[in-house]
């Protein structure tokens, strides 16, 4: 009876419902903030657009892409076979992809901290609990606290894959929820050390990075990362069905990718494309 | 399940012996048969609970899920060779829709997973657990001694190449937090309950029961808030450990969220011991405080049994306290380590995976039994107060 | 369990001048009460004192653009808006249901029956499932499974019912909240003398009649009473909508039942745990507790308030 009803009403609201030229995008909550900035921006340019944003993750993105439920799926990560997989299954094609902008993983330390740089294998050993104290690191005699995001977070696992080579954290790593929750506990713990986007990094020190012993070390700065010698940065992705990457939502993937975009990026503290990846 | 008052079986018994009286009014009978009908909607809610959560479930309880990293591929060269049932089986396609496709679709989604298997980095395919399925029911529960570790751990670690399901870590982390939230929540609701119902003056009584049924009405997420901004920095400050947020103040926030309920069923049952019984202490000298302590509490033990029984439910229900004020899956008892729930790695990590695969299916399998434990001690704590209250009425 | 005194209590009729035990055991007990309401003084006054300063008109009357963790841009009223539709639609469902499944078991039911005493157990166990697991069933049950069927019969080519929203999530908290109605319209329907019942027979009138015109408008204030607690029980959960409708965030209002909204509660656990500075989102943080808050409540106390008269008023007509 309660299904019955349900029919009815649903009906009479569907009926009643508009469908104007609305573009939505969903996905991770790392990017919300950013394609909020390009939806405003893009619709005060072109009022007759509609932008709807929201967020759930980045796995939420690709569930709705998969199954219509949006137009675009923004994800922090590139897409998992999996998740490919599923696309082809539900519409035929691969979706497209996009990289629309770059972020640098900047590692935190407290201000009075005298470490001010250290390679990928230093980081490997002290997330995985093998260096335990600043001293093996030519530090102060003082014991090092870990601060981890969220295993849910995209960058903890971007971290895991690429920093622990997929060893496990330690099991002493304290998880902050949000890159705001590690910064604050490292600005109040002078042995604390944190990692995070590369906009968060008020009131901390941020260390400067080499890819090996002995190697260069590398300010998280936009040159860095572009010219990747900065070793910790990922790609921010846009995904697209490929059958309807036509008209309005084509001209906006451009529009994203192009110089206004990127402009956007960069306010929102991520580091905008490199000229080649850019749309002309 | 509330027993009836006398008054109302009298109800009853009026009610039904006009309905026997009347003509037959077809009318009437309509009416009471939709009525019925309507009141079985809760029971078709917990019934389609259970049902939709478990379904979800389903596969990991048989233990048909994989998660294993290294899978057998079956090169889209093939794609003609291959059996169609084996193919369809080998693709997880339905066989509606794996009809509907044409050679082209299915050559491509066997070329998507043999790139996905050609994306592992060499570390982890090299790594002697790509072959372990950690979503079976062995590394569910028992401790597994993952490469690179020196000893069998109990790791919750979803996320990554080798995924690492032991669910052992998030029950200790409710359990943590949902025993430091009764420790903390029971002594105090018993009191106040002892007070409010034997020794608090009428006018005083009618001020507080509400007030503290207020507490109830704050919002869980806004408990969570106020512990994450404010409770956290003074238990720190009192107690001087390392970690500022941890299971210890996730677990007397919990505990503010448990008081209001352990004091509203405890001083029913408290106020359920008939006057007769304190009176009869007070006539032979007793003071107010004697006759409660030891007339009224233990007369009432079984409801007070069933209030912490029903708070501890709560505790263990209860999803955005423990989401806000500490999140990470500690294999530790230390009360100042950080701590994950159950309900809390629900919340957190369903919108980050892909559904239908091992990850969600553990997640609703920690759904069902999470169900599953509060119907029981839901159960238990009726089934309690239910005896005490037709024990103390049949003594009346 | 021996409800006998024990020696003790004999023991002190002997004993002249204070009674020191019973005065410090009445003593622990009453500071056990104060302490907790001043936890909850504590929690109210810590939100009044630092929220207060934050309400401006703007902020609960514009949607924010941009960036809602900026002091400049935060606004609540999206999600002031979200919270009050989700309950408001909520309300509809689970009255009706409530109120009928009460009058069935005081009215027609026979307490003694195994399905009346199916349905209290399947109330008493519904009150006890954790919300998190009611956002799972709903997900499962609303979003995928009536939702998508909608989309199958009105063969939608995109998801238009089958997507987390409005409707979806009122509806699994109106499964949430349904005990609470049924305990609290019970209790009122109990609290009606039988006499006005068999009076109502006496005249001639059928049963239902008796219902519909005697017992249900005196047991109005009940009802009432159960509707407002069930919604003030609803307005500050946020794990049950987690899945099934709430946002992130929105550009705009949702301008129908299949739209996802913002939540209040949903945004404040954003704002605690997402925000890209923590010290300058404090401040939003305490305006949107507020705000909530001052829902649940205004609507709490009203409905606490209500009880409590109801209660006197059944024990004085007794």
């Amino acid at each position: 009876m309660k299904k019955n009803l349900l029919v009815i009403a649903a009906s009479l609201i569907s009926a009643a419902q508009v469908l104007g030229g609305s573009i939505t995008v969903k996905g991770s909550d790392t990017m919300v903030v950013l394609a909020q900035k390009w939806a405003e921006t893009y619709m005060q340019k072109n009022p007759g657009t509609k932008i709807q944003v929201t967020g759930g993750g980045t796995g939420t993105g690709f569930a709705a892409l998969q199954n219509g439920q949006t137009d675009l799926a923004t994800a922090s990560r590139p897409i998992k076979a999996k998740e490919t997989e599923n696309c082809i299954k539900a519409f035929g094609k691969r979706p497209t992809e996009f990289k629309v902008a770059l972020d640098g993983i900047t590692l935190y330390v407290h201000p009075a901290n005298p470490v001010t740089q250290l390679t990928i294998e230093e980081l490997e050993g002290i997330y995985t609990g093998k260096i335990k104290n600043w001293k093996e690191i030519g530090g102060p005699d003082l014991a090092i606290t870990v601060y981890s995001r969220e295993n849910s977070s995209g960058t903890y696992e971007f971290f895991k894959e690429h920093v622990l080579k997929g060893k496990d954290f330690a099991a002493s790593a304290q998880t902050q929820q949000g890159t705001a929750g590690v910064v604050q506990a490292v600005m109040k713990d002078k042995g604390g050390i944190g990692y995070g986007g590369v906009g968060y990094a008020t009131g901390v020190n941020r260390l400067k990075i080499a890819k090996i012993k002995g190697g260069t070390y590398y300010e998280p700065s936009e040159e860095a990362v572009l010219a990747e010698t900065y070793p910790i940065w990922r790609y921010l992705y846009i995904y697209v069905n490929p059958a309807i990457n036509s008209g309005e939502i084509s001209t906006f993937l451009k529009w994203v990718r192009g110089e206004e975009g990127q402009k956007q990026v960069s306010e929102a503290s991520y580091y905008p494309l490199p000229a080649t990846l850019r749309s002309q | 399940m509330t027993e009836s008052t006398p008054e109302q079986r009298g109800v009853d018994r009026d009610w039904s012996g006009i309905r026997r009286a009347a003509n037959f009014r077809p009318v009437e009978w309509l009416a009471e048969k939709m009525i019925q009908g309507v009141s079985f909607t809760a029971i078709a809610g917990v019934f389609l609970i259970f049902l939709f959560v478990g379904k979800e479930a389903l596969p990991v309880f048989l233990g048909q899920t994989d998660s294993r990293l290294i899978q057998p591929i079956i090169p889209s060269s093939e794609v003609a060779k291959v059996k169609p049932e084996v193919l369809r089986q080998y693709l997880g396609l339905s066989v509606r829709d794996f009809a509907a496709m044409d050679q082209d679709t299915l050559k491509e989604l066997m070329q998507v997973r043999e790139e996905g298997a050609k994306d592992i980095p060499e570390y982890a395919r090299s790594d002697p657990d790509s072959g372990v399925n950690g979503s079976g029911w062995r590394y569910l529960i028992a401790p597994h001694q993952w490469s690179g570790n020196e000893h069998p751990e109990y790791i919750w670690q979803p996320v990554g190449n080798i995924q690492k399901f032991n669910i052992i870590p998030l029950f200790l982390g409710s359990l943590k937090t949902t025993l430091i939230g009764l420790f903390f929540a029971v002594p105090l609701a018993l009191a106040a309950a002892l007070y409010v119902s034997q020794l608090a003056p009428v006018r005083v009584k009618e001020w507080v029961k509400p007030g503290i049924e207020m507490l109830a009405g704050i919002p869980s997420v806004v408990v969570g808030a106020f512990a994450l901004l404010v409770l956290a920095t003074w238990l720190q400050s009192i107690f001087h450990y390392q970690v500022r947020l941890n299971a210890f103040v996730a677990g007397i926030a919990l505990g503010f969220a448990v008081i209001p309920l352990v004091f509203s069923i405890a001083e029913d049952a408290l106020t359920s011991v008939p006057k007769s019984y304190v009176q009869a202490a007070l006539a032979v000298g007793a003071s107010r405080w004697q006759a409660a302590r030891d007339i009224v509490l233990p007369a009432a033990i079984p409801g007070v049994f069933a209030a912490v029984v029903l708070g501890f439910g709560r505790a263990i229900g209860e999803t955005m306290i423990v989401l806000i004020v500490c999140s990470a899956p500690v294999m530790s008892w230390n009360l100042f380590d950080s701590a994950r729930s159950i309900t809390t790695t629900i919340a957190a990590e369903m919108g980050e995976l892909v559904p239908g695969s091992p990850h969600y299916r553990i997640l609703f399998m920690l759904g069902t039994v999470l169900f599953a434990v509060t119907f029981l001690t839901n159960l238990i704590g009726d089934v309690v107060i239910n005896r005490l209250k037709r024990r103390l009425e049949g003594k009346r | 369990m021996s409800a006998s005194p024990r020696p003790e209590a004999s023991r002190s009729l002997s004993r002249t001048g204070i009674d020191w035990g019973s005065s410090l055991g009445t003593a622990v007990s009453l500071a056990a009460t104060v302490f907790i309401l001043l936890i909850l003084f504590v929690i109210l006054g810590n939100v009044v004192i630092h929220g207060l300063p934050q309400l401006s008109w703007r902020f609960v009357s514009t949607i924010p653009k941009k960036d809602f963790f900026d002091k400049d841009s935060a606004a609540v009223l999206p999600m002031i808006v979200g919270t009050s539709i989700r309950v408001l639609v909520m309300t509809v469902f689970v009255i009706p249901i409530g109120v009928t499944t009460a009058v069935y078991l005081t009215e027609y039911a026979r307490s003694n029956s195994w399905y009346t005493r199916v349905i209290r157990a399947a109330i008493s166990n519904l009150a006890g499932v954790p919300s998190i697991v009611f956002g799972l069933f709903g997900a499962g049950f609303f979003v995928h499974l009536i939702g998508g069927g909608i989309d199958d019969i009105i063969g939608a080519t995109s998801p238009k019912w089958g997507k987390p929203a409005l409707l979806w999530a009122s509806l699994t908290l109106a499964v949430m909240t349904l005990p609470v109605v049924i305990v609290a319209t019970e209790e009122s329907l109990r609290a009606i003398t039988p006499g006005l019942r068999e009076a109502s027979l006496a005249l001639g009138a059928t049963k239902l009649q008796t219902i519909l015109r005697i017992v249900l408008p005196n047991a109005l204030p009940g009802i009432l009473t159960g509707g407002i607690l069930a919604v003030s029980r609803a307005a500050g959960e946020v794990a049950p909508i987690l899945f099934t409708g709430a946002a992130y965030y929105l550009a705009d209002l949702p301008r129908s039942l299949n739209d996802q909204f913002m939540d209040l509660g949903y945004h404040t656990y954003i704002l605690a745990s997402q925000a890209p500075n923590i010290e300058k989102a404090r401040p939003i943080l305490y305006g949107t507790v507020f705000v909530l808050l001052l829902l649940t409540f205004s609507l709490n106390a009203v409905a606490i308030f209500a009880r409590a008269r109801i209660r006197r008023q059944m024990r004085s007509g007794h």
